[in-house]
This record gives structure tokens, C-alpha cells and sequence, in this order.
């Protein structure tokens, strides 16, 4: 119970705000997009829609998602005034606050033709599709060494515990809300999770904080491998020794989900970077940067059956369910070694 | 003077027509019943809607309610996915849900600020009520679940709501699935009832079309042949109508012809004997010529009155209405009136009539001058005694004159009942137009003229239908 508290006031106190800042454009309209995206991997994009809006001068800030949800939610109550966009990949919370009334519709022909799983009530819109990927060092571990789906890696954890012991990382989902997000739709997806989570323990495998930092460690060679972590990080470290694996069994993919808060004042600007987003230009520039799909450059043949959309609905409230979440995180801390958490 | 074609008076605007009016009633009919269905499919489709997303949001909230543990003595929720993707049956809805235990103690939910202002707790177990989430219109339903436990005891709700949006859509579709048929149907209808209409109306158009078309002069009976009943009767009435004024029209011309004729000659025989006396130089011829333009004088003034006489029956046969007549009151009445004398002075007149009521259906005026009629015919033409008398027999009333004579020649009796028959050599004060009038009276009253002659003289009779008298005697 104690732990849960903690874990809502950690939701609560957006403790450190933005992480950081870019500016793009010079123009006299302002327009704030608050996000979790690194901002070297959306640059590119931002640079072309300021380079088609000059009147604009868009100011980007990248958040932690708690901190952003927090903010947000603060935002929306108070009825101060909000960023003009939101683009989290922690959806759940993006689901949470369309469902608390905080964002305004919008609906093009572009935002129509979106499926109806990265869609939600023309308020939420999913605007990448990313693989929650197996990260690996090439260099460290054989080609025919790596295991390819989740059972194999159970195999793998049984067999030869000592290769991996202390070698393996994974968000800690009590500071990551993405982290908390694959956790929970993994523990809704199979029963594989539980198994998992306890062979983790055996090997005391590391939770830590944030997609860069675990790709880093799988570079350096620190870790053997990484569990879940997002395929867009993966694939821009490609170069630097880090393989990737998309699950055989099933591969979770994500949706960065893109919402305009109600109380924005620059809506119509905010349904026009949604609208370039979706655009086919737009989409080859975010797949470039491996926010759009990479399944196909993945080393395994992923068939369409194993591929898990999260899907954008009000089911995605429950994970962030008091309760649930004290659940999960119990069951998560009783696994790993609180201590490594920075 | 014409009248602008767009007038600023309504009165201007031409009458709707038939077919525009009953098209336009079957249109108002269809109408109203259109809205009356529509509301109540929408009732019917607003119920339905919320039965089935009630079920939903009951499923979902026992789904919670099942999931509820008490672990260290405190309820604990380990929130079921399944119960949200009941609700996502409505995919556009927003949802709320909350978990609190005994004294309102919030376990967990959407949010632990948002307070949702249900009705107060009854002794039902299950609730559902309908209150604003984020300032949209929801729908919730509230279950209690109690615990009787070592450590934990109480009741535990569960409130689980969801906008409507699902719900208006459900309804929208419900009624636009039963309004398209009916609307169909509806104008289906219309078609029909125009077709049917125009059917009906047929005859009508035609008949309007005749009217049109027809010389107002021509008086001739219309055709009512294969037309519907209601027309047949309005036809018929108007056809007794033209073939009254026909009738009237053909008897003033024969009036003013016959008048024309009668007079002529009389007149002209006057003119020849006044002239004749102012020529004459001698006292004593002046003095016949002036009497005898004094008897021509007297017997046109008779004339005169017997055309007139005629006139008037004639008039009156076609206009007046027709009465319980005795025909020996009749008889009485020329009696006593004494005409006879007048006519013959010194004649001898019986009257003959029985106890019984000789009644008729006829005009007295008009009957009474036929009687007048014949008896000046008899008292001038035939001999002495002349008798008058009335008398039923059968189902036949008759009024009869009878002299003592032998009676005119049978050629001449064969040409009675022509309109007048003053033959070259006959004078003015001839039985023709006497006769005339009581062939009229007998064929305005559905009789005719009977003559009979036998040993005891010349009887000249009008036959007309008789009729019971009433039962009771009218007061005097």
C-alpha cells in the first residue's frame, strides 16, 4: 500500500519538467508542442513543418511522460494554459486525459483515414507505429545465440543464467510510463510475463531509466541485452554494435499518440502539424528516423498474426488504475533489486 | 373589366380543386402519421438503446464488483480488463468508474477529484441514473457488493458510467432504419391515392367538361348514364330543373303564339265594325252596326279571359304545389258560383254527387277552371238538363259534365286535346281553347279526357288518379 502511494506521488510531482528545449522557426505566431520524443529523432520533421509555417515559431519541449502527464492533467484542471499540442508515447495517459475532456477534436480526411485502433473519438490519434524490441550486442552475443522469442529467452535464462547475470536491462516501470505501458500490455497478453518476470530475477536483471540510456548499455557492452525497449532507439543505434529482435511470438507496437489539449490557442495550427504528420511526406521522414514501423528492417520476418497494436480505446484506462498499478508494481519490485533504480 | 392576374386579395387565388384537396388531406393525414410513428420509433428506439448499453455498463460494473479481494483487510480492486472492453462496445464513449467502500472511502477509480452526484442510496441493489461526466450527459449504474469477512466487513460500490454517444447513435439509426421504409411507403401512398383520386374524379371532369362546352340555350336533359349515384342525383335534379324551364319557356312562347292568333281576328272583326258604323249615315243601321260590335266586343273580353285562364293553369299546373282536392267541392263551388246563369240564362244545372270524398291529388284553382271549362262547353254547345257531378270509381276519380244532346260530331271529338282547333267557320267563343285547358289540367295531373255518349246524352269526363282520403276528418 505504502509503495503505492509512493508510486502516486511520484506520478504527481512533476519533479523534473522538461528535459529540453528546441526551437524551430522565427515567426510571431507561438506554437508549444510538449513531448516525449527525443528531440534528435524529430528534428527533421519539425524542421520542414516550420519551414511551411513561417509564421510560426514552434517551440519544442521534451518531457518524462509521468512529469507530462502530470502537467497536463494539472493544466486541464486548473484551466491554465495548456501546451497547443501533446505527443506522448505513454498513451495510456493520453487515453486518461481525453477521457477526462481535456482535448479538443479535430477531423480531416487524413485523421478519417487512420484505423480505428489508433484513433479515438477524433480527440487522440496514434501517429507512429514503433516495435517494443529485444535489444542486443552483436558483438557479445552470437547470431545463433540470440533468442528470438520470448520462450527462447526463458530457455536461454534457464540453461546459462551466469552469461547473463547482471546483464540484462529494462525499464523501470515505476519511473517510465511507456515502460509501465509494455509492462502492462504484456501482462494482459500472455502468460509468458510472470515467467519472465522471475527469470529476470534469477539473473538479477537491471530496471532502469530511459530508452537512450538502455541502448547506450547495450552498445557499450554493459548489457547483453535489453527487454522492450522501444525499436526506434534501437535502430538509431544500429550502427554501433546493437541488433534487434522483434518477438516471434507476438511484437507489442506502439502508437505515439498525438492530442490538442482543449484550452490550446493555437488549435487549428495543432490540427495542421497533426494533419503534416499523417501526410505520406511526413510518414517516409518519421520512418527515416524509426518512428514509423522498422519492422521491415528487423532481422526476423515478423508475421502480420504476431503483431499486438496497443490499441487506442478506454480500455487503456485500467492501466492506469490505482489499484492495478500498486498490483503490478509490487509484483515488479518484489522481482528486481529496488536498489539499482537511479 | 379584368382583374390583375396577381392580385393583392386572396379572393384573388382560384378555388383549389377536388382532387387538390383530397390529395392535400391524404398529404396531412400521411403527415401527421408520419410524426406520430416517427415519435414513437424514437421512443421505441431510445428504449432499446438504453436496454442494451445498460446491460453493458451493468456487465462491466459486476465484472469490477467480481474482481473486488480483500487482502490486509482492506478491499483491493484488481480492475478487469474485460469490463472495459464491454464498454468499448460503445467506442466513442468516455467512461467513469469508481470503487468505494463503507462511509464513501474512495478504493479506486478513474479519478479520486471527480465526484459524481449520484441519487441516494434505496434499498435496491442496483441503480441507474444519469448525470453530467465532464460536462457531457452520461449514464450510470451503481451495484453494492458486501463482505462479511474476518478482518473486513461492509458494502463495497461500484459506480461504472459512459457518455451517450453510442446510445444517440443506436437511436439515430434505429429510427432512420424504420423512417426510410415508412417514407417510402408513405409516397407509395400518395402515388395511390393521386391514381385513385383522378380515377374517381373521372366522371366529374367529364360532366364539367360537358357543362362547359354546352349552348346555354340547349335545355335538353343531360346524359346521366354510367355516372356515379351522388352524380346521378345532382344530375337529376338539375335535369328536372331544365326541363321545368323548358316546359315554362315552350309554354310562354305557345302562349304568346295562340294569343296572337286568337286575337287577331276578333280585333280586325271590331276594327271592320266600327268603321263600318261611322260610314253608315242611316240611324237605324248605326244602331245594329253598334250592337254588334258590342256582342263581338263581349265575346272577345271572353276570349280574353279564357286565354288568360289558360295561361294561368298552365303556369299553375307546372308551379303550384299540389293538395288533397275533393272534386265535389270543386263541383259545389261551380254551383254555387252560378256561372251558368250568366251563360245561359234560365238553364237548368243538377248537381250530382254521393256521400263519399272524391279526392285527387291537383291544384283546386287549376281543377276548378277545367269544371268551368267544360260546363260552359256543355251549357253552350249541348241541351238541356246539363248535369254536374263527381264520382270515384276504382282507383280512378272522375269529374264529369253531362247534357241531354247527342254530342259534337265523333271527327270533331277526335281532334279534342290539340292545343286549340278554331276551325275556319267556328267563332271565337268556340270549346276549342275550353278543352285545351282541361286536356292541360288532366296531363299536369296525370289523368285524361273521357266523352261517352249514350241514350241519356253527352258525358265529358276528366279521369284523374284518386287517392284515400285521410283517415281522418281535417278540422273543418
Amino acid at each position: 500500500m505504502i509503495r503505492a502511494l509512493l508510486a502516486l506521488l511520484m506520478l504527481a510531482a512533476p519533479a523534473c519538467a522538461q528535459e529540453a528545449t528546441a526551437t524551430f522557426g522565427t515567426g510571431p505566431t507561438p506554437f508549444l508542442l510538449r513531448s516525449t520524443t527525443d528531440i534528435t529523432v524529430i528534428r527533421p520533421v519539425l524542421t520542414r513543418f516550420a519551414a511551411l509555417h513561417p509564421e510560426m515559431t514552434l517551440t519544442y519541449e521534451q518531457w518524462g511522460s509521468n512529469a507530462l502527464f502530470a502537467r497536463a492533467r494539472a493544466d486541464c484542471r486548473n484551466g491554465a494554459d495548456p501546451a497547443d499540442a501533446l505527443f506522448s508515447s505513454a498513451v495510456q495517459q493520453m487515453v486518461w486525459l481525453v477521457n477526462a475532456a481535456c482535448a479538443a477534436p479535430h477531423r480531416s480526411a487524413a485523421t478519417l483515414a487512420l484505423p480505428e485502433t489508433r484513433r479515438w473519438r477524433d480527440e487522440l490519434w496514434g501517429v507512429t507505429s514503433e516495435p517494443a524490441v529485444i535489444a542486443y550486442n552483436k558483438r557479445l552475443l552470437p547470431a545463433e545465440a540470440v533468442p528470438r522469442s520470448r520462450f527462447a529467452l526463458l530457455d536461454a535464462l534457464r540453461e546459462t543464467p551466469e552469461l547473463y547475470r547482471g546483464r540484462i536491462a529494462t525499464y523501470d516501470i515505476g519511473a517510465s510510463g511507456l515502460g509501465y505501458l509494455f509492462a502492462y500490455s504484456d501482462s494482459l497478453e500472455a502468460s509468458t510475463f510472470g515467467a519472465l518476470m522471475e527469470g529476470f530475477a534469477r539473473v538479477d536483471a537491471v530496471a532502469t531509466c530511459c530508452s537512450a540510456e538502455i541502448i547506450a548499455g547495450v552498445a557499450e557492452g554493459r548489457y547483453l541485452l535489453a527487454y522492450n525497449v522501444l525499436g526506434s532507439y534501437a535502430i538509431n543505434a544500429a550502427g554501433r554494435d546493437v541488433g534487434m529482435i522483434l518477438p516471434e511470438d507476438y511484437t507489442l507496437v506502439l502508437s505515439r499518440g498525438y492530442m490538442i489539449p482543449k484550452g490550446s490557442d493555437q488549435r487549428a495550427l495543432a490540427g495542421r502539424l497533426l494533419d503534416f504528420l499523417l501526410t505520406p511526406k511526413a510518414q517516409a521522414m518519421l520512418t527515416r528516423a524509426g518512428l514509423v514501423s522498422g519492422l521491415e528492417e528487423a532481422e526476423t520476418a515478423l508475421p502480420q498474426s504476431a503483431r499486438r497494436p496497443i490499441p487506442l480505446s478506454p480500455a487503456l484506462v485500467v492501466a492506469l488504475d490505482a489499484n492495478r498499478r500498486a498490483l503490478l508494481l509490487d509484483f515488479w519490485s518484489d522481482t528486481f533489486h529496488l536498489g539499482t533504480v537511479p | 373589366m379584368t382583374e390583375p392576374p396577381h392580385g393583392p386579395h386572396p379572393e384573388a387565388l382560384p378555388a383549389p380543386s377536388l382532387a387538390a384537396r383530397v390529395l392535400g388531406a391524404v398529404l396531412v393525414i400521411l403527415l401527421l402519421g408520419g410524426v406520430l410513428v416517427a415519435g414513437s420509433t424514437w421512443w421505441n428506439g431510445r428504449l432499446a438503446a438504453r436496454q442494451s448499453y445498460d446491460r453493458l455498463l451493468l456487465g462491466a460494473a459486476r465484472d469490477i464488483a467480481e474482481s473486488i479481494r480483500i487482502q490486509d483487510g482492506a478491499p483491493l480492486v484488481d480492475l478487469p480488463v474485460s469490463a472495459f472492453e464491454l464498454l468499448a462496445q460503445a467506442p466513442e464513449d468516455r467512461v467513469y468508474y469508481a470503487v468505494t467502500g463503507p462511509g464513501g472511502r474512495f478504493i479506486t477509480g478513474l479519478d479520486a477529484t471527480l465526484k459524481i452526484p449520484a441519487p441516494p442510496r434505496g434499498a435496491a441493489g442496483t441503480a441507474f441514473f444519469e448525470a453530467p461526466l465532464n460536462g457531457e450527459p452520461a449514464r450510470f449504474v451503481r451495484i453494492t457488493r458486501r463482505f462479511v469477512e474476518r478482518n473486513f466487513s461492509g458494502p463495497v460500490e461500484v459506480v461504472v458510467g459512459q457518455t451517450q454517444r453510442a446510445r444517440r447513435a443506436m437511436t439515430g439509426q434505429l429510427v432512420l432504419d424504420a423512417m426510410l421504409p415508412m417514407l417510402a411507403a408513405g409516397i407509395a401512398l400518395l402515388m395511390m391515392s393521386w391514381v385513385v383520386v383522378r380515377r374517381a374524379l373521372r366522371p366529374l371532369e367529364a360532366l364539367t367538361g360537358d357543362l362547359a362546352r354546352r349552348d346555354p340555350y340547349d335545355l335538353t336533359p343531360m346524359p346521366a348514364d354510367g355516372l356515379p349515384r351522388e352524380l346521378q342525383v345532382m344530375l337529376g335534379a338539375m335535369n328536372r330543373f331544365m326541363g321545368r324551364l323548358d316546359a315554362q319557356v315552350s309554354a310562354m312562347r305557345t302562349l304568346i303564339s295562340d294569343t296572337a292568333h286568337q286575337l287577331r281576328t276578333p280585333v280586325a272583326a271590331i276594327r271592320v265594325q266600327a268603321e263600318m258604323a261611322l260610314s253608315d249615315p242611316g240611324e237605324q243601321a248605326r244602331g245594329r252596326a253598334l250592337e254588334r260590335l258590342l256582342a263581338r266586343t263581349r265575346s272577345l273580353g271572353t276570349l280574353l279571359d279564357q286565354l288568360l285562364s289558360r295561361a294561368l293553369v298552365i303556369h299553375r299546373t307546372d308551379s303550384a304545389q299540389r293538395t288533397a282536392v275533393d272534386l265535389r267541392e270543386t263541383a259545389l263551388e261551380i254551383m254555387e258560383r252560378e256561372d251558368h246563369l250568366l251563360l245561359a240564362p234560365g238553364s237548368e244545372l243538377r248537381l250530382e254527387i254521393g256521400e263519399d270524398p272524391v279526392i285527387v291529388r291537383a291544384d283546386a284553382f287549376s281543377l276548378g277552371e277545367a269544371a268551368r271549362n267544360l260546363l260552359s262547353n256543355a251549357l253552350r254547345h249541348g241541351q238541356a238538363p246539363v248535369r254536374l257531378g263527381a264520382e270515384r270509381r276504382g282507383d280512378k276519380a272522375l269529374l264529369w259534365v253531362q247534357d241531354s244532346g247527342p254530342g259534337p260530331d265523333p271527327a270533331v271529338v277526335a281532334r279534342w286535346g290539340q292545343r286549340f282547333n278554331r276551325s275556319a267557320g267556328s267563332s271565337e267563343d268556340s270549346a276549342g281553347i275550353g278543352l285545351s285547358i282541361v286536356s292541360a289540367v288532366a296531363r299536369a295531373f296525370g289523368g285524361r279526357v273521357e266523352t261517352r255518349a249514350d241514350a241519356d246524352g253527352f258525358r265529358v269526363a276528366l279521369v284523374l288518379p284518386a287517392v284515400d282520403p285521410p283517415e281522418k276528418e281535417p278540422p273543418a
